[in-house]
């Protein structure tokens, strides 16, 4: 049965980022699958916008959640919402970041009926209070049901704000990555992704363990694939270590994808900071074997150790034995590497999708319809009781309409 | 007296009186949203029992594990009957489709879900009622959380003061085993 889905990203439709593609890749599954999607963010550029994207307004730059965000908000922003949930007639709305002071908290507010948020990032208590407990907690009774997208999200929602959300981890779109190279044919290299200076991507583990892995394998090659001023990071390095890395700077997502194609190992030591490990998945998707930091984000994506090895969190020498073992023994590291990729297989959007359809399903009864929210709006009660806005509003189609 | 005062009473008044409103419409709209989850449920709690009895009459499940899960899916079937507002019956009702539960979880084994999925017709059946059990999980997860939301908001002692809830009753969580068979919960 095909539904009318409306989903809201509360950031920049032109800036790269982690929300934002997961709202795009989940409407891209989800018109796949039939259903009439349509995606309400702040949009910059307007040209070569899908026709599925409807523009909620010219996003700012505001400083939120410890970086500038691209927001939109404001009266213009609030017409839009109305406007959008008023003309898309949708079965079912779904919020991304709902208290994001953005497109999210609006609609919140703005619509009523079988509304659905999906929880991305995990915020600390302060940070909630401040944006407002009162106006936290008034969107989110309206959220029929919640979908976190790790177990961090999960706890700071539990936690802080209270509430429940079922887990439905991100998508990743396996076949982007699937290598069409076997692991015979695949560069004997180390790969390592991530910004370089930040301490929690584990860069420094790596180096520090690096001089004990060149004792065994001396041709060994690293690829650094992150932002960052490499110059700073070689000073100092043993001679054979500064030849054996190679820093490729910031790489576009299909470079990404391509230096995980060729090499035979991924290294993550993250120290922490990560609530999921998406970029493990894709590493798996891309059939290289995964050699990560035991963090508890690590362990439940590898199947405790099944589907890549594990290694003690910030320990040069457990690093660096687990990626000697992996290196010496072919079979091992084909037999990780075949798990891995089936692993990521049930990291695909189109298994993904299926959990988050039955939450829609879940959350609505036959005939249940998104509709514009009057009440809590001293005026808007008002408005409605005396047909103010009606009127107002036929005059405002007639105009669009001449 | 200084009529400032005055203004100022007034104006704290009608604040309160604003926020007292607010609070009303809150706490109608949580009611609402408790009344559609409990359908919700209902529906899926129906679809689940009703593919349940299909798969046991269909032939495909052995002949033990078939009247096994035949008999747990009529008895929540007539346990649905009846409009649910009677505390007694929501009792029976949470009993019997706990019962449905632990009938499809000791029926439904790795090998018995193969069997019934390579016979034709078996998969799409398996499909659904995995499919149905799933989201009588959600929709009573999403349920207890509104009541939750309600209860918590309904014993703020402003709430109770001016009586905002009116006459409603007090909303209950659901208690029900909703477990999916192990082999065909996802991830």
């Amino acid at each position: 049965m095909s539904m009318r889905i409306g989903l809201v990203c509360p950031y920049a439709w032109d800036v790269p980022g982690g929300v934002r593609s997961h709202v795009s890749d989940l409407a891209i599954t989800l018109r796949s699958r039939g259903h009439q999607v349509n995606v309400l963010a702040p949009v910059e550029e307007e040209d070569d916008l899908p026709e599925w994207v409807t523009d909620g307004g010219r996003p700012v730059a505001v400083p939120y959640n410890g970086s500038v965000a691209r927001l939109s908000f404001g009266v213009k922003a609030t017409r839009r919402v109305r406007a959008w949930i008023r003309e898309g007639d949708f079965d079912i709305v779904h919020i991304h970041e709902p208290l994001a002071p953005s497109l999210s908290l609006l609609t919140c507010w703005s619509a009523r009926g079988p509304l659905v948020a999906t929880w991305h990032s995990s915020h600390d208590r302060s940070r909630v209070l401040t944006a407002g407990y009162y106006v936290a907690q008034t969107a989110m009774e309206k959220l029929r049901g919640s979908i976190a997208v790790s177990a961090e999200a999960r706890r700071t929602l539990v936690g802080h704000v209270g509430g429940d959300a079922v887990l439905i981890p991100n998508g990743v779109r396996v076949k982007d990555f699937t290598p069409e190279v076997h692991d015979r044919q695949r560069r004997r290299e180390l790969l390592f992704l991530g910004r370089i200076e930040e301490p929690r991507k584990g860069l420094a583990v790596l180096l520090e363990a690096m001089p004990a892995i060149l004792d065994q394998v001396p041709d060994l090659k690293v690829i650094v694939a992150g932002p960052g001023d490499s110059e700073e990071i070689r000073k100092g390095l043993p001679e054979r270590v500064d030849h054996a890395l190679t820093f490729y700077g910031a790489v576009s997502d299909q470079r990404k994808q391509e230096l995980l194609r060729e090499a035979q190992v991924y290294v993550a030591p993250h120290t922490g900071g990560e609530s999921f490990g998406i970029v493990l998945v894709e590493a798996m998707a891309a059939g290289a074997c995964v050699v990560a930091s035991d963090i508890p984000a690590f362990e439940q994506v590898l199947e405790g150790g099944k589907a890549g090895r594990l290694f003690t969190t910030n320990d040069p020498r457990a690093l660096a034995e687990a990626v000697l073992s992996v290196l010496a023994d072919d079979a091992a590291r084909r037999a990780l590497a075949d798990r891995g990729y089936r692993r990521a297989e049930q990291y695909d959007w189109d298994t993904v999708v299926d959990e988050v359809l039955d939450v829609y399903d879940s959350v609505r009864v036959p005939g249940d319809k998104v509709t514009e929210d009057l009440r809590g709006q001293a005026l808007g009660r008002f408005a409605a009781r005396t047909n103010f806005i009606r009127g107002r509003r036929g005059d405002k189609h007639e105009r669009e309409q001449s | 007296m200084n009529w400032w005062w005055l203004v100022l009473v007034v104006v704290v008044i009608g604040l309160f009186g604003l926020y007292l409103s607010m609070t009303a419409g809150r706490l109608d709209a949580l009611h609402k949203r408790i009344d559609t989850a409990e359908l919700s449920l209902d529906a899926h709690l129906l679809r689940r029992s009703s593919v349940a009895l299909e798969l046991a009459t269909s032939g495909l499940l052995d002949p033990a594990g078939a009247i096994v899960v035949a008999e747990a899916a009529h008895a929540a079937r007539t346990a649905a009957d009846g409009d649910g507002r009677d505390a007694e019956q929501r009792r029976i009702r949470a009993e019997a489709e706990s019962a449905l539960s632990q009938a499809l979880e000791a029926t439904l084994d790795e090998e018995e879900i193969e069997e019934v999925r390579a016979t034709p017709g078996g998969d799409e059946l398996i499909e659904e009622l995995a499919a149905s059990a799933r989201r009588v999980q959600l929709s009573r997860r999403f349920l207890n959380d509104a009541v939750r939301a309600c209860t918590q908001l309904r014993n703020q002692r402003m709430v109770r003061t001016f009586r905002l809830a009116g006459t409603s009753p007090w909303p209950e969580v659901v208690e029900l085993d909703d477990s999916v068979p192990a082999p065909l919960a996802t991830a």
